[in-house]
């Protein structure tokens, strides 16, 4: 009965219980949101995309001319001849960079083991401070470890009176000073995306490791480790992209052949097409990572699905281990709060009373008084909050609309819109105020004809240009966890796009714009990287006032200038903290629309 | 209520490449009707849908609510009313709040617009809950939110878009008795996509077979079940043996085929079949129309028992016949049969049928 075809065994296959939908009409839908016709993304989209090539990719072609423009290409043949200070100063900042990211990876890969496979007395509380030291402002964030482990720093001098010695001890300065900065405001990015790796990683595949004969170290070598890999390599680029951006620390520790560095002196001697050469040279570089990381994260990553067993963290029984531990943790909280508790101490201290002692001598509260009544001093304050306020409305308004435009509908070019912000992230802060500088110091179409630099405008302008990313992130991550078919089914009951967006989409995607809102915000109040090539007298922000202070040795008033912005940043830590585990409506949506 | 037509309806995604989603779809719905879409993952059935929502358009085709031409019109110009598979309840918004919205976009007064939402949420047994939250409610009490937001409009079509699949088994049934309740009370004409065929036969007036982008049959449930268009629908729905067999006779409506044994049979068969003596016939006989007898009895196929599988109700076997394999489902099943025992198949000609391949 060969002409019988064979029928499966249906009696033993299971029925279909899911229907995942094909990729494309998955992919597709996003032509759903808002499609009256064919054309109604571009009408979105138009607006957007101008004000991001006017502003973020214009100046960059703008700046590329600059350092062009008068000496032809000779201004990059001293970065490949010779042995001048620009060949010099790209392999500094390359070789802190690559240093940045070895201690980095130690330092958080090490932090994240601990804390989240051990338990151990303490551990709660240094989890809870773990990321204080990088949410400091870049500037008084390398202020304060300059104020403790330079060669005038606490803890060099304490030592020295402590043995007696003539000179003080360990102290931390030129590079190593930069290193040690970066190592206390990066290590986060390892430590984040190892724990969230750590705790995405289903336990039972290392238990199946062990199950089949592995030891502890073949576990490690064949398991763990692949597996953490992709985490790694991410977080070491981000170690790497934000070292060679960083210009703070070398700044303060005297590290003049940086990059970052170089652009700032040739900018302030004059030389806007050098300047222009070395912006160029590094935006090249940042943006040659920014396409790395964005070709690997669309990579396999490997977070498992699978709810099975929760990660367990094991118990230091050992008595001795224990109060180990708990020293450790107590000598680790102490570490992690002092560039906090410097500045607050310095904060209280009279001007001009520290010279060679350990800790100021003299205290007294009117630094404080000075900033807020002092029309001189609060003038700062009064600048950064305009500033920051503008640019975040800036940044929301805009922002939201690229991440829904990235996110939910479908046009030619959606690609581009998608990096042109992300290139507004990568471009390191110094570079972004060179491009503007270029851009905008002429009158220029997307200028309205108008010179900005020296008036106000231009700095909420490098600030929006900044943040923008950061309330384009947030908003885009919290529109991923909306179902389309939420807006598809006030669409279906009659609602016109506007009406479905704001009254669906914006609100529930509004804890995320407001958490991203406040971080720009806050980010603005402690700008200065761009601020400090782009400000005037009358437009000086916090973080520039902060640095004239330091220069004119008012060392406590520069404090009190920072302890404000650190007072701000932590409110609004608690506040987003809260935004997060906020709303229920909104948190709920995301469970369940997910 | 109105009747829907799709005429010649392809969908083309534009980075699919050159495969159509949604190929050359016919079909004439009726007012009042429950008509619905079935098909395994990816045959185009929630596309088909989408595409009578109005959230996307199609490719070439016309879509016509009556004789109005809405081939292009955006979804919210419908007046259709959908519920979705995952329900997207507005998680902002009360019970109450979720199935008003669509009235308070119809600017429906205040006063008109809470009688009808309680009467809505009485339909579906849920008077009473208009001040709960979204996530205090269950999974099957969301699913009625659902469809009363959606019904409260009174829409001209219901869409339902496998509106079931997230309930447990025993839910599943009961809801689906109470939509088709619902959907008879409201005399709405209802478009429903379904993967699972017993839901598919249980609720609808007729039926729409899909698989890759095409209409396979289009049919009242017995008639697809009984008389499956061709191999995909007799294999899809419900289980079937599809024997290919050589053809001894082909009448106008019946085609004589030969078994193994020697024997003829004559099995009813569609006009315009095409089959010619000589030529290969495909039979769609279902397990349990095949009869169970002894080896020993004239007529019958002999074949070797090589899969009992007993289910409770009925016994599921699979019989080894000349080295192809047979299933069966008996409700009666000879004390002590055992696997590698001789069995006797009676086959019933006048329930088998000739499908096309």
């Amino acid at each position: 009965m060969s002409t019988i075809p064979a029928t499966p065994n249906a009696a033993t296959v299971p029925p279909v219980t899911e229907d995942p939908r094909p990729p494309r009409a998955r992919r597709s839908r996003r032509l759903a949101g808002g499609a009256n016709s064919r054309w109604f993304p571009y009408l979105l989209v138009f607006p957007l995309a101008l004000i991001l090539f006017g502003y973020v990719v214009q100046p960059m072609f703008a700046t590329f001319a600059e350092s062009v423009g008068v000496d032809g290409l000779a201004n990059y043949t001293v970065f490949f001849t010779g042995d001048g200070v620009a060949r010099s100063s790209l392999v500094t900042s390359l070789v802190i960079s690559a240093a940045s990211v070895v201690l980095c990876g130690i330092v958080g890969v090490a932090m994240a083991f601990l804390l989240k496979r051990f338990s151990f007395p303490g551990r709660r509380l240094i989890e809870a401070i773990i990321l204080v030291p990088a949410a400091l402002p870049p500037l008084i964030g390398a202020i304060s470890f300059q104020l403790l482990y330079s060669e005038t720093g606490i803890l060099p001098r304490g030592l020295q009176h402590l043995f007696g010695t003539e000179s003080p001890v360990l102290p931390f300065t030129g590079i190593a000073g930069v290193l040690v900065v970066h190592t206390f405001t990066m290590y986060p990015f390892f430590y984040l995306a190892t724990s969230a790796a750590l705790v995405g990683m289903d336990p039972s595949v290392e238990e199946a490791a062990y199950n089949l004969g592995a030891g502890r170290v073949r576990v490690w070598r064949t398991v763990l480790l692949p597996m953490l890999t992709p985490a790694l390599v991410s977080a070491s680029l981000l170690v790497f992209m934000t070292s060679l951006a960083s210009y703070t620390a070398p700044l303060l520790f005297g590290v003049d052949q940086t990059m970052t560095m170089q652009i700032y002196i040739n900018r302030t001697n004059g030389d806007l097409p050098m300047a222009s050469t070395y912006a160029s040279v590094l935006g090249v570089v940042s943006v040659l990572f920014l396409l790395g990381m964005r070709w690997y994260e669309g990579r396999r990553s490997y977070r498992s699905q699978s709810k099975g067993v929760a990660s367990h963290r094991r118990e230091l029984t050992n008595p001795f281990g224990r109060w180990l531990a708990l020293l450790a943790s107590l000598v680790g909280v102490v570490v992690l709060l002092a560039p906090v508790g410097t500045i607050a101490l310095v904060a209280f201290s009279l001007d001009g009373s520290w010279t060679t002692e350990v800790v100021p001598s003299a205290y007294t509260m009117q630094n404080f008084v000075t900033i807020f009544t002092d029309p001189e001093a609060y003038r700062p304050i009064v600048n950064s909050l305009q500033i920051s306020l503008i640019a975040t409305v800036g940044c929301v308004v805009v922002g939201v609309l690229v991440a829904y435009a990235v996110r939910r509908l479908d046009f030619r070019g959606r690609g581009l819109l998608d990096v042109a912000v992300m290139l507004a992230w990568a471009l390191p802060g110094t570079v972004v105020a060179i491009n503007l500088i270029s851009a905008f110091s002429t009158g220029n179409a997307f200028s309205l004809g108008q010179v900005l630099i020296g008036t106000f405008w231009i700095m909420p302008l490098a600030y929006f240009v900044r943040f923008l990313p950061l309330v384009f992130r947030s908003s885009s991550a919290t529109l991923a966890q909306l179902d389309p078919s939420l807006e598809e089914a006030a669409r279906n009951l009659g609602a016109s796009w506007w009406r479905a967006f704001g009254t669906v989409t914006l609100r529930l995607m509004l804890p995320g714009v407001l958490a991203g809102a406040l971080l720009a915000f806050v980010h603005g109040v402690g700008e200065f990287v761009a601020s400090v090539l782009i400000y005037t007298s009358e437009t000086a922000p916090i973080s520039v006032e902060i640095n004239n202070r330091m220069y004119s040795f008012e060392v406590g008033t520069a404090a009190a200038y920072g302890m404000l912005q650190i007072v701000l940043i932590f409110v609004v830590m608690v506040v987003s903290g809260r935004l997060e585990s906020g709303p229920k409506a909104s948190r709920e949506a995301a469970q369940w629309t997910a | 209520m109105i009747d829907v037509t799709l005429e010649s309806v392809s969908k083309r995604f534009a980075r699919a490449g050159d495969t159509a989603a949604v190929d050359d779809v016919d079909i004439r719905i009726a007012a009042g009707e429950f008509f619905t879409l079935l098909g395994p993952s990816g045959c185009g059935k929630t596309t088909t849908l989408r595409m009578v929502a109005g959230f996307y358009f199609p490719t070439s085709g016309r879509i016509r609510f009556g004789d109005e031409d809405v081939t292009h019109r955006p979804p919210n110009k419908r007046d259709t009313g959908m519920v979705f598979q995952n329900y997207a309840l507005f998680p902002h918004m009360t019970v109450a709040q979720n199935v008003a919205y669509g009235l308070k976009i119809r600017k429906v007064g205040r006063a008109e617009s809470k009688r009808r939402v309680e009467e809505a949420l009485g339909q579906v047994h849920l008077a009473g809950y208009g001040d709960r939250r979204i996530d205090q409610l269950s999974g099957g009490q969301q699913q009625r939110v659902a469809l009363a937001r959606a019904l409260v409009i009174r829409p001209r079509t219901l869409l339902l878009d496998e509106p079931l699949s997230n309930l447990d088994a025993k839910l599943r049934e009961e809801t689906r008795v109470e939509i088709r309740r619902i959907q008879k009370e409201s005399g709405t004409t209802a478009i429903y996509v379904t993967h699972d065929q017993a839901e598919a036969m249980a609720m609808s007036d007729r039926i729409a077979v899909m698989e890759s982008g095409r209409v396979q049959q289009i049919g009242a449930p017995q008639e697809i079940y009984h008389r499956p268009a061709n191999a995909f629908v007799a294999r899809f729905i419900g289980r079937s043996n599809v024997l290919s067999l050589p053809v001894a006779a082909a009448g106008p409506q019946t085609v004589t085929v030969a078994l193994p044994g020697g024997d003829q049979l004559t099995v009813a068969a569609p006009a315009e079949h095409g089959l010619a003596e000589n030529g290969t016939a495909l039979v769609s006989v279902r397990p349990e129309h095949i009869g169970l007898t002894s080896a020993t009895e004239a007529g019958a196929l002999s074949g070797r028992v090589s899969e009992l599988e007993f289910t409770g109700m009925s016994t599921n076997l699979l019989v080894d016949v000349a080295g192809e394999p047979v299933q069966v489902t008996a409700i009666d099943v000879p004390a002590g049969l055992a696997v590698g025992d001789q069995v006797g198949l009676r086959l019933p000609g006048e329930r088998m049928w000739v499908v096309r391949p």
